[in-house]
C-alpha cells in the first residue's frame, strides 16, 4: 500500500494505492484521481510546459505545453528539443510546433495566440 | 475617444476580464478595461504552467490560455480596451487615467469595478538581514524573466517561502538547468498547495525546510551564500541549527499585498484584515457603484474563484448602472469573524440582493483535520459544513440559502470554526 497526494487538481486528495490488488486506489474522489494513483505507481507521467523562442512577434517568447503527459524519466530529454528550436509569427494557441518529441507521441504545442510583430 | 461609460474596470487582469465580460452579458452597453501592461490577461502571462480552469472551464489549461480565452470573449462582446495606460485617480466615479498615446484621460463610468489584483511583498517587507547583492528577486519577477523576457535569472538556487509561485519557480529553474537547493518556510506548514509540493519539489528531490528561515544574505557585486537556521515554536531562529547554502540566487515566495493605493487614496474603507475593501455580498465597495474584486479585495488561491467572484462584481456593477428602481429599507447583516477564522469576504451581506444563495469566502488560522464550519446568528446555529481538513493556504468557501439568512433575527452573522462533535 502506497500512500500519495494526488496531483491532478487542487483539492490534493490523501490517496492509498494497493500494488497487490491490481492497483486499487481509495481515497479519491474522482475518477482522474484513481487513473493518477494507477500510473503514478506503474508509469508516472507529467505535462510539461515551458517557452520556446519566437522571431517576428512582439515578445520574445512563446509559451508551450505538451499536448498530453510524457514519461516522468523523459522529462529532460522532452525539455532539451526545445533550447535549439526557433519559430516564427504569427502562432495560434494549439500550433503543433514539435511533433512526437523524443518517441514519446506528445507533440509540444503553443499556448498563446501570438501575432506579427515588431 | 470616447469618455463616459457604463463601467470601468481598472486592471486587465483575470478579475478585470471577467468582470468586464460579465459586465456586458448583465446588459451595460459601453465596458472599459483599463491595463497598465501592453497586453491583457495579468500575472497569467507569466504564468505559463498547467492547473488553472478546472473549476471554469473543466479543462486544465495554462495561465497564456486561460487568459487567451477571456480575452478573446471580451473583445467578441465589444468590450473597450485601453492597454499600456495607468489609472492615477479614482474619485467617485471619475477615473483619471495617462499614457504614452493618449496622454492624460479623465474617463467617467456609471460603475466603476476596482480589479488591481497584487504585487509581491519584497525582502523589504520580510526584513532579511545580511547583504545587499544583486541576486535577490521575488519569485514573480524571477518567472517574468524567464517566461516572458527569455532571460535565464541564476545557477544555484534558494527559494525562501513556500507560496506556490515559489514551488512553481522551483520547478520551472531546475528545468532551465538550475540546481534549486532548498525551499525554507518559516511556519511548520506548507504555505502551498498539496499537489505543487508533489509535482514541484518531490518530482525534482528539492528538499522543503519547514519551521527554518534565513538568518544572513552573503556576497559583494552578486549572492554568494545564504544562512538557514531553524526556528522555534515563537518563530525566531534557534542558534546553533545554522546551515550554509552557497548559492548566486535568493528567490523570495513571502506573501502577496493587494495594490489598494486607489482604493485608499479614494477614501473607500478597507478591511485590515484582508488589506483590501469592505465589501457587499455583491462585491460593492462602501462607495456606491464602485465594485472591487479578485486578488484587491483578499488574496485567492485559484484564479477560477477569482473569475467567480468578478462574474458577480460585473453583473452587480452592470445591474448598478442600469436605470433602476429605488432600494429603499436594505437590511444588513454584517459578517463577523468568529475562532479560527482569519477574514471573510464580503464582509457585510444586504440580503434583498440575494436571489438563491450567499457566497462566503475565508481562510482559517491553522490545519485542522475533520473539524466544522459554523455559521451562527447569536447563540442560535444558522447552518454548519463539515471538512476534513483545512489549511490557511486554502481558502474555504460557503454556499448560505436565502432562506436562512432570511430567518437571522441579528443584524450579524458568525462564522466559526470547531472540532467536529462526535454525535453519539
Amino acid at each position: 500500500m502506497t500512500e500519495l497526494i494526488c496531483i491532478v487538481c487542487p483539492r490534493g486528495c490523501h490517496l492509498h494505492v494497493d500494488e497487490e490488488n491490481r492497483f486499487a486506489v481509495t481515497g479519491n474522489s474522482c475518477e482522474r484521481g484513481s487513473e493518477y494513483g494507477r500510473t503514478e505507481l506503474q508509469n508516472p507521467t507529467r505535462v510539461l510546459t515551458s517557452i520556446v523562442r519566437i522571431e517576428g512577434a512582439t515578445g520574445r517568447c512563446c509559451p508551450v505545453k505538451t499536448d498530453k503527459a510524457v514519461p516522468k524519466k523523459d522529462i529532460f530529454r522532452v525539455m532539451e528539443v526545445l533550447r535549439g528550436l526557433t519559430i516564427q509569427a504569427p502562432v495560434k494557441t494549439g500550433d503543433v510546433l514539435y511533433a512526437d518529441v523524443c518517441g514519446t507521441g506528445a507533440a509540444w504545442v503553443a499556448t498563446k495566440d501570438m501575432e506579427k510583430g515588431t | 475617444m470616447r469618455t463616459e461609460y457604463d463601467v470601468i474596470v481598472v486592471g486587465g487582469g483575470p478579475a478585470g476580464l471577467a468582470a468586464a465580460c460579465s459586465a456586458r452579458e448583465a446588459g451595460a452597453k459601453e465596458v472599459l478595461v483599463i491595463e497598465r501592461d501592453k497586453e491583457a490577461g495579468g500575472i497569467l502571462n507569466q504564468c505559463i504552467h498547467i492547473g488553472f480552469g478546472l473549476h471554469y472551464f473543466k479543462e486544465e489549461l495554462t495561465g497564456p490560455e486561460y487568459a487567451g480565452r477571456f480575452v478573446k470573449r471580451a473583445r467578441a462582446l465589444g468590450v473597450h480596451f485601453l492597454l499600456d495606460t495607468m489609472v492615477l485617480a479614482v474619485e467617485g466615479h471619475t477615473v483619471t487615467a495617462c499614457s504614452a498615446g493618449c496622454g492624460l484621460l479623465v474617463l467617467t463610468g456609471k460603475a466603476v469595478v476596482l480589479a488591481m489584483g497584487c504585487r509581491e511583498r519584497t525582502r523589504g517587507a520580510v526584513a532579511i538581514p545580511g547583504d545587499r547583492p544583486a541576486g535577490i528577486f521575488t519569485a514573480g519577477t524571477a518567472q517574468r524573466y524567464i517566461n516572458i523576457e527569455g532571460r535565464m535569472v541564476g545557477r544555484r538556487v534558494v527559494i525562501l517561502g513556500s507560496g506556490d509561485i515559489g514551488l512553481i519557480m522551483a520547478r520551472r529553474m531546475t528545468l532551465e538547468g538550475a540546481k534549486v537547493l532548498a525551499c525554507v518556510e518559516l511556519m511548520p506548514y506548507c504555505n502551498g498547495l498539496n499537489r505543487n509540493i508533489v509535482q514541484c519539489l518531490n518530482d525534482y528531490g528539492i528538499p522543503l525546510y519547514l519551521s527554518h528561515t534565513i538568518t544572513n544574505v552573503k556576497g559583494l557585486h552578486r549572492v554568494e551564500q545564504v544562512t538557514v537556521a531553524e526556528v522555534g515554536p515563537d518563530r525566531k531562529p534557534i542558534p546553533g541549527t545554522e546551515m550554509e547554502f552557497d548559492c548566486d540566487t535568493l528567490l523570495l515566495s513571502v506573501g502577496l499585498i493587494p495594490e489598494n493605493e486607489l482604493t485608499r487614496n479614494a477614501a473607500i474603507p478597507l478591511d485590515p484584515a484582508t488589506k483590501g475593501a469592505l465589501v457587499y455580498e455583491n462585491m460593492e465597495t462602501q462607495a456606491a457603484g464602485v465594485f472591487s474584486c479578485g486578488n484587491v479585495v483578499h488574496v485567492h488561491d485559484l484564479v477560477d474563484f477569482v473569475t467567480a467572484e468578478s462574474e458577480r462584481a460585473g453583473a452587480a456593477a452592470a445591474g448598478y448602472a442600469a436605470p433602476k428602481v429605488c432600494q429603499e429599507g436594505q437590511r444588513t447583516l454584517s459578517v463577523e469573524r468568529g475562532a479560527h477564522v482569519t477574514y471573510t469576504v464580503p464582509q457585510a451581506i444586504r440580503t434583498q440582493n440575494i436571489s438563491k444563495n450567499a457566497e462566503l469566502s475565508f481562510r482559517v488560522n491553522q490545519v485542522f483535520r475533520d473539524s466544522e464550519i459554523r455559521v451562527t446568528d447569536g447563540e442560535t446555529l444558522v447552518c454548519r459544513f463539515t471538512r476534513e481538513h483545512m489549511a490557511p493556504g486554502e481558502m474555504e468557501h460557503i454556499t448560505v440559502p436565502k432562506v436562512l439568512l432570511d430567518k437571522v433575527k441579528g443584524d450579524s452573522l458568525r462564522v466559526s470554526v470547531a472540532a467536529k462533535e462526535v454525535q453519539a
